[in-house]
């Protein structure tokens, strides 16, 4: 040993492992404009793919006639249902066991709807024979409110699905209803709800919104004639899965189609469905043996693609005069549009929604959701969220806050005593989940002393004194939110999208000199899985992050998997990463023992390489084993040094967080200001800090615009109101708050790593603590509920109903 | 399909004469005729910002510029502020203070903070809100972004008080 020697401190910080606040590795490229989105993707003689798209919500299409648009020079081709049809193309399997129509079919079902695909030899002469194709259509009576749908008397929707009494998830009552789904035990919880000494009763309305990444959707497809391969670069959450189907649609063997995901400009569940224009531009390229490219403009990823939300939630709670909730029940009207597109593991059509017993510890609860078809856009996707968690937290935190008003308590204490408490820990919950880990009292206790909430009760109670002696006409609002979240998805027993299992995959290889590359089954959007997952393999090998190269999304190199949304990334495909790692590991000892000349069983592991137990001094690095992998003949052992791990997780993971948001309001225009965000997380083990802050700012923005004003608004007669950014809310850096971030770390038992997934839990946890701000502030007045989004106008409008405009 | 026009514009310092409709707009130019793709295209209506380039010393959203408009023009786009051996300050910073997620948004955000730093050389944390409220990021929630440029005005100054 001399001076130069690292520490065993120094040798654990070079490896910038777990917990290290790594810069990332994407953002080289990202910073110089030299990303590779797929609108980025030039190839020789590629055409230009784009929809002649439907006026209106709901018509029969009589006649549709190309001629002038095929005249135009540059067109190449215009394809209509009847031109798919031979291929049976003409209408395509959802992810939720729905059909859709890939362009319509007789007759159209929302505004915006793919009536033609234009393909030409450059984007603007496929823009102009849009124009020229002549569309003839029948108006038909539009239904956009799930209630009205299900009137006796309301229009079919669905003709193609006549006479048929059973969907995917059981029997269909009427002719506009998708499914009921059910879970609990409803007559214990009506016999608790009637036994109980208090009973609140609310509808929550969470509204139907979009989660509009920056990047739109889009792909380029391109069918070499010649070798039999089609290849599709794409905008795709899950590539693997985007494969399997193309395969079984087109009936092009698996190994000749490679599905490319480049660099992803955002996702948040946009990407993760399979879309009209992708069948579309594969079929194109097919038919003219030319690569395709298709990319939606902004209008058309607003009225078209993949909406969220849209859960009308009426809630029963009941409890008893000290507070203790007795019981809890839910029925959900799901406003799915034309068509059931949702993004779900199969078995559960509405998502993860029955985790919406919270953080509390409930007996007994119910939920049962119907789905129904309206005259708007398909989707139903989770943005940035576990499959319709965020709508079960968003419930959850509203029922307690209108609990506390019907109890008269405070909304802080009304959670704390209904915590389920660390000692419950693993829980199993009344609508059927084993929670994994949690300690909210912790998490709780710490963020209300952050916030001083004693002292800002008492501010707002002073505020509210002035306001009623007229010398203020802005009111402050305190909101309050604990969620508890579920991702991870999932384990294979009962999750599967389109009847592949939800596992994840991640396969290292060594080279010889000491560095590394690892492939996944997941892809980033953002989340920065190269600097990441870097991380993990480097703690569990011993090699540097910075000599780890991660490469996701291309099916052609990149193990199976399920890809990345619902937060699972981590808690799956990270999983997967550290067992791999671990293979590696357990080889690499194998191979440490002979060099050494000692049994495996006398090493142990230190940071980044094999020691002589007792004799530290004696060691192999991992560095020096990899050499030896390659260019030593070690008898009984595989030359080489690389390991793939397939991970079917046992249970989902489980985060939390206490947010606090703290909102000045002014009663006369409406007007508020975020005057304080706390968000506090346990995502369990922190992989980067870093990383986990910006999710945690991004993920609270998208929160803060659902909650005050981001929305896809219809007319009457289902015209988009929103299509466009001019009125669809995204917050600039001017109007998105500050936030304060803070954590606890509760590991998971049951992960690798013990880490849970963070991306979602901002936007799950951040739209209850900015509603309930709206609401606390003028809880004193009366207000029960009013529905989101909270802009201007809206807030106005409490205060007008509530008197207060004098 | 209208008339061509002949048209000359600088680009990052090099002139490049072409041929097209007047109705092409100036980001189709730069991303498919020029091979620029760091700007990118996220609305077609100037809301997101995500195509910013400078024109002629101003932020320009190129998704809605006629190319015919550019005609004479001095451009810069995100591959003229640094290279790979000699980052712009910007480039470095967003890095540095996690200012970028995805990225979709980073060359329209780098260049319009860039021209920012140029008409305000040394702006508060509310400035820099207002002066970038025309680029939309939807995966950072800005603050690290706020935090990137501000860092860069406050070293470039630092370097310029040295000189």
């Amino acid at each position: 040993m001399n001076d130069l020697t690292p520490s065993r401190e120094e040798r654990i910080a070079n490896l910038k492992g777990l917990g290290s606040s790594r810069k990332r590795v994407e953002d080289v490229r990202f910073t110089q404009g030299k990303g590779n989105y797929v609108d980025d993707i030039k190839m020789a003689g590629m055409l230009f793919g784009d929809f002649v798209r439907s006026p209106y919500a709901h018509a029969r299409v009589v006649s549709i006639n190309a001629d002038a648009a095929r005249a135009l020079p540059g067109v190449v081709a215009v394809l209509t249902a009847a031109d798919l049809a031979p291929l049976n193309l003409h209408w395509m399997p959802t992810l939720a066991g729905d059909k859709q129509m890939v362009l319509a079919d007789g007759k159209v079902l929302f505004q915006g709807q793919e009536v033609a695909f234009v393909v030409a030899t450059d984007r603007y002469i496929a823009a102009d024979a849009i124009e020229l194709v002549e569309v003839e259509y029948e108006e038909l009576p539009v239904v956009v409110d799930p209630f009205a749908a299900l009137a006796p008397d309301a229009p079919v929707l669905r003709e193609d699905l006549n006479g048929i009494l059973s969907g995917a998830h059981g029997p269909r009552r009427h002719h506009n209803h998708i499914f009921l789904w059910e879970t609990g035990d409803k007559a214990a919880t009506e016999e608790a709800l009637g036994a109980a000494e208090v009973v609140a009763e609310e509808v929550v309305y969470y509204h139907r919104t979009h989660p509009c990444p920056l990047e739109t959707c889009g792909c380029v497809a391109s069918m070499d004639k010649v070798n039999g391969k089609l290849t599709v670069w794409g905008t795709f959450q899950a590539p693997h899965v985007v494969r399997t189907v193309a395969s079984l649609l087109s009936g092009i063997e698996e190994h000749n189609i490679r599905v490319v995901s480049p660099d992803i400009g955002g996702g948040f569940g946009n990407k993760v469905g399979v879309y009209p224009g992708y069948v579309c531009a594969i079929v194109a390229s097919i038919v003219t043996g030319k690569p395709v490219k298709w990319v939606e403009d902004r209008m058309d990823n607003l009225m078209a693609t993949a909406f969220a939300r849209d859960y009308w939630m009426k809630g029963r709670i009941s409890a008893t005069k000290e507070g203790r909730i007795t019981a809890l029940h839910c029925h959900v009207t799901a406003d799915h549009g034309a068509f059931d597109a949702c993004a779900d593991p199969t078995k559960f059509p509405a998502g993860f929604f029955h985790i919406c017993t919270g953080s509390y510890d409930i007996p007994v609860a119910y939920v049962g959701v119907d789905g129904v078809y309206t005259n708007k856009a398909p989707g139903g996707v989770a943005y940035r969220c576990s499959f319709r968690v965020t709508e079960a937290a968003y419930f959850i935190e509203r029922m307690i806050e209108v609990l506390a008003i019907e109890l008269g308590m405070d909304a802080a204490e009304l959670r704390r005593i209904n915590f389920i408490r660390k000692d419950q820990f693993p829980y199993q919950s009344a609508l059927g989940w084993e929670y994994d880990s949690g300690d909210y009292h912790t998490a709780w206790d710490k963020a209300l002393a952050a916030v001083d909430y004693k002292g800002l009760r008492a501010e707002q109670a002073q505020r509210l004194a002035e306001f009623r002696a007229g010398r203020t006409r802005k009111l402050l609002g305190i909101g309050l939110t604990h969620f508890t979240e579920i991702v991870g998805a999932g384990p294979v027993k009962n999750c599967d999208i389109l009847g592949m299992g939800m596992f994840d995959s991640c396969e290292i290889r060594i080279h010889p000199t000491g560095s590394a590359i690892a492939r996944l089954g997941t892809i980033s959007q953002g989340q920065g899985h190269a600097t990441t997952f870097a991380q993990i393999i480097a703690s569990e090998i011993g090699l540097s992050a910075d000599s780890i190269t991660v490469e996701e999304g291309d099916t052609d190199t990149a193990p199976y998997g399920l890809g990345t949304y619902g937060s699972r990334s981590t808690p799956v495909a990270g999983a997967a990463t550290a067992l791999c790692g671990r293979k590696i590991r357990a080889k690499a000892q194998m191979i440490a023992a002979w060099l050494l000349e000692v049994h495996e069983g006398d090493l142990e592991w230190d940071v980044d390489r094999f020691q002589v137990k007792g004799a530290p001094e004696r060691f192999k690095t991992m560095k020096d084993i990899a050499y030896a992998a390659y260019n030593q003949a070690i008898p009984g052992i595989e030359p080489g040094l690389e390991a793939v791990s397939y991970y079917d997780p046992p249970n989902m993971t489980y985060p939390f967080g206490a947010y606090i948001a703290v909102m000045e309001i002014d009663v006369d225009t409406g007007e508020h200001a975020v005057r304080q965000f706390y968000a506090l997380d346990d995502c369990g083990t922190r992989i980067n800090p870093m990383v986990i802050e910006g999710q945690v700012h991004g993920g609270a923005t998208e929160g803060y615009a659902i909650a005050m004003g981001q929305e896809i608004a219809y007319d009457e007669i289902g015209n988009v109101k929103t299509g466009t950014l001019m009125d669809f809310f995204l917050p600039t850096a001017w109007e998105t708050p500050h936030y304060t971030t803070d954590h606890t770390e509760t590991p998971s038992p049951h992960h690798p790593i013990g880490a849970k997934g963070v991306g979602e839990s901002p936007n799950v946890g951040s739209v209850p603590a900015f509603s309930n701000a709206v609401h606390d502030a003028f809880r004193p007045f009366g207000l029960r509920q009013s529905h989101m989004p909270h802009d201007h106008w809206r807030i106005w409008k409490i205060a007008r109903d509530l008197g207060l405009h004098g | 399909m209208g008339k061509k026009m002949q048209i000359s514009l600088t680009v990052n310092g090099e002139v490049h004469y072409i041929l097209a409709e007047p109705r092409e707009l100036l980001i189709h130019t730069l991303r498919e005729r020029l091979g620029l793709t760091g700007p990118h295209i996220g609305c077609e209506t100037s809301h997101c910002g995500a195509c910013t380039v400078d024109m002629n010393g101003r932020s320009v959203k190129a998704c809605t510029v006629f190319v015919a408009q550019a005609d004479g023009a001095e451009i810069t786009t995100i591959e003229g502020l640094g290279s790979p051996d000699g980052l712009h300050v910007l480039q470095r910073t967003f890095r540095e203070h996690h200012g970028l997620q995805c990225g979709y948004c980073t060359p329209g955000m780098i260049t319009r903070a860039h021209r920012l730093l140029i008409e305000n050389p040394n702006p508060t944390e509310e400035e820099v809100r207002f002066g970038m409220a025309g680029n939309l990021c939807r995966c950072t929630g800005y603050q690290n972004i706020v935090k990137a440029i501000l860092a860069a005005a406050s070293e470039m100054n630092a370097k310029e008080a040295a000189e």
